[in-house]
């Protein structure tokens, strides 16, 4: 009874959130719509509707797929070992004989306060050429120092090492949360039954961890592929834009090159872009045999 | 005899296995660390250390890259810019977004199950859909330059609604509510004086979050604010490059000082920063 006469408090409490969504969130994403189907003025600032064209120019555009290249090769050069060496530590670091777990797990998870900013500028500052602290170490064994910013893949890779070495203990957090949740029971039960290590990680562990891994690929699609701050930082200036990723490229165009309805464009088709990649890799990791965590922590809070 | 020299071998080749293991955690531990290592040793050597050779003790010339550092940019004022906008994001944003989950959580209403999926969508969509739309929004309210559109739009953060959704739907008792109903409360009371404080654990990890982002945020700040002295510390730094011109010891520092800030509110809240990771994932997953 109570809650239908007070319902109108609830109005008014979802009233701030809803307004400003309204218009700083609602109206620019259509705005941007409203933007991409047109061209501006850059003196008058005038619109002119010029329907799709923005859009065939985008897709007819070298640069903007070549910024797609290579935003998937940073992002697959960094996600594989990232995941991979995430998944071994929180394995690990899952061992009760290990020493020093905490102290690990901070060290590995540090690198995750430093700003995306201060991380693009530190890797291009340490792998600078000729006088770097990487290539110094290099020379230190007697090679000869290698100019990253110079080559395109090796440009790629300085960016990719930058985002593994940032998120890598992050993701840790996360293994470490699925393994955690597995109940011991059933580890116990594989041992009783003659399982090896290896058995009991490919059979069991990676199975049960299935929601927190889909979870990780997800999220980790949808920041990948928005990469931009890395992209701006680390090298100024690559031969071919080797290190443009889209959305670097849709800054580009809007805010250097002030083309606002082709940025916008660019914008949505970048959004439509990680939507099928989300799409993908949720295909990919669904649940085929509908394993649910025993014991999982599934709905905790 | 024989069971046991094996049993003894079987011990010792566990102990070397861990051993191994031990030390690729170690070893990635030092990898790790070293960015780190080179950043702080090297923002107390001049040039000629940093280019030719490789640092490992501290040298002398911190006060003399702190000089060369802030001849041409005013780190203390872009430290200032980013508190009071951290800040201030912080505190809107958490008491605004707190109020729209109670709603959700603890009333029904009209449009109670639309409204909530609207936000589970936004939650969804990347940031940078609708940058261009904003900032051509910003341009024609004639709002460059100011902190307004940095601060009012994060009381829209649909994740955080979410969250506190949840963690209202399990550890926030409605007999509470209602018995303070009953007891003559007035309904912004109950809000401030009950809601709030049963809260508090998740608004703490939330808000360690938000203040964390909003330091660090780059792209927004940046097509936003253009005149220097309204530039955030991350803003700062990331002209620091063109701003020292070469001066590597003077760029570390830069880098070391951006780092600071976070590294301070880790220490102090790594459990809430954990916790709320786990949770992430839980919810998720």
């Amino acid at each position: 009874m109570w809650r239908s006469k007070r319902a109108r408090y609830a109005y008014l409490y979802i009233l701030p959130f809803f307004l400003v969504f309204l218009i700083f969130k609602l109206y620019p994403i259509i705005y941007t719509f409203v933007l991409s189907l047109c061209d501006m003025d850059l003196l008058s600032g005038k619109l002119s509707f010029v329907g799709w064209s923005n859009y065939t120019r985008l897709l007819n555009s070298e640069y903007f797929f070549r910024s797609i290249g290579n935003t998937l090769l940073i992002w697959i050069m960094s996600i594989i070992p990232q995941l991979t060496l995430a998944f071994l530590l929180a394995l690990l670091m899952s061992n009760k004989w290990l020493r020093g777990r905490a102290i690990f797990r901070n060290v590995y998870f540090f690198p995750n306060l430093v700003t995306s900013v201060t991380v693009g500028l530190l890797f291009g500052t340490l792998f600078s050429y000729p006088g770097g602290a990487i290539n110094n170490v290099i020379t230190a064994f007697g090679l000869e120092a290698v100019d990253f910013q110079n080559n395109q893949m090796l440009a790629r890779m300085v960016i990719a090492i930058a985002i593994c070495w940032k998120n890598f203990g992050f993701n840790i957090i996360y293994f470490t949360a699925g393994i955690n949740s597995i109940s011991n029971e059933v580890l116990e039960a594989a041992s009783i039954d003659g399982a090896g290590w290896w058995q009991k990680v490919t059979k069991i562990t990676i199975p049960l961890m299935k929601p927190i891994l889909i979870y990780v690929m997800v999220t980790s699609i949808i920041g990948g592929l928005q990469m931009f701050d890395e992209s701006k930082l680390v090298f100024q200036s690559v031969p071919g834009d080797a290190t443009t990723t889209m959305i670097k490229y849709m800054y580009d165009s809007a805010f250097v090159r002030f083309q606002f309805g082709y940025g916008a464009a660019c914008a949505y088709v970048v959004f439509v872009i990680i939507m099928f990649f989300s799409a993908i890799s949720m295909w990919i990791t669904r649940d085929r045999d509908k394993v649910r965590p025993l014991g999982g922590k599934r709905g905790r809070k | 005899m024989l069971e046991n020299r094996s049993v003894r071998a079987l011990v010792a080749r566990r102990k070397l296995v861990h051993g191994l293991l031990i030390l690729f955690c170690t070893f990635v531990a030092l990898v790790a660390f070293y960015p780190f290592f080179v950043m702080v040793i090297s923002s107390t050597h001049d040039n000629f250390n940093i280019v030719s050779k490789i640092n490992v003790l501290p040298g002398r010339h911190l006060a003399e890259n702190y000089e060369r550092l802030t001849r041409n940019m005013n780190i203390l004022v872009g430290i200032k810019n980013s508190i009071v906008l951290s800040v201030a994001v912080t505190v809107i944003e958490t008491y605004f977004t707190v109020m729209t989950a109670y709603a959700f959580a603890k009333f029904k209403f009209r449009g109670r199950n639309f409204l909530f999926g609207v936000i589970l969508v936004f939650m969804m969509l990347p940031g940078q859909l609708g940058i261009i739309g904003f900032y051509k929004e910003i341009q024609a309210l004639d709002m460059m330059n100011s902190y307004f559109p940095l601060i009012v739009p994060s009381i829209a953060n649909c994740f955080a609604v979410f969250f506190y959704k949840q963690y209202m739907d399990t550890s926030l008792p409605t007999e509470l509510i209602e018995a303070a109903i009953m007891d003559g409360c007035r309904e912004i009371q109950i809000f401030h004086n009950i809601v709030i404080p049963l809260v508090k654990p998740a608004m703490v990890t939330q808000a360690v979050l938000t203040f964390i982002g909003t330091w660090n945020s780059y792209l927004n700040p940046l097509i936003l604010l253009n005149e220097k002295e309204k530039f955030t510390l991350t803003l700062m730094i990331a002209t620091v490059r063109d701003a020292t011109n070469a001066e590597y010891g003077a760029q570390y520092l830069g880098m070391v000082i951006s780092v600071i800030p976070t590294v301070i509110i880790y220490c102090f809240g790594s459990k809430t920063i954990m916790e709320k990771i786990t949770v992430g994932a839980a919810v998720k997953g």
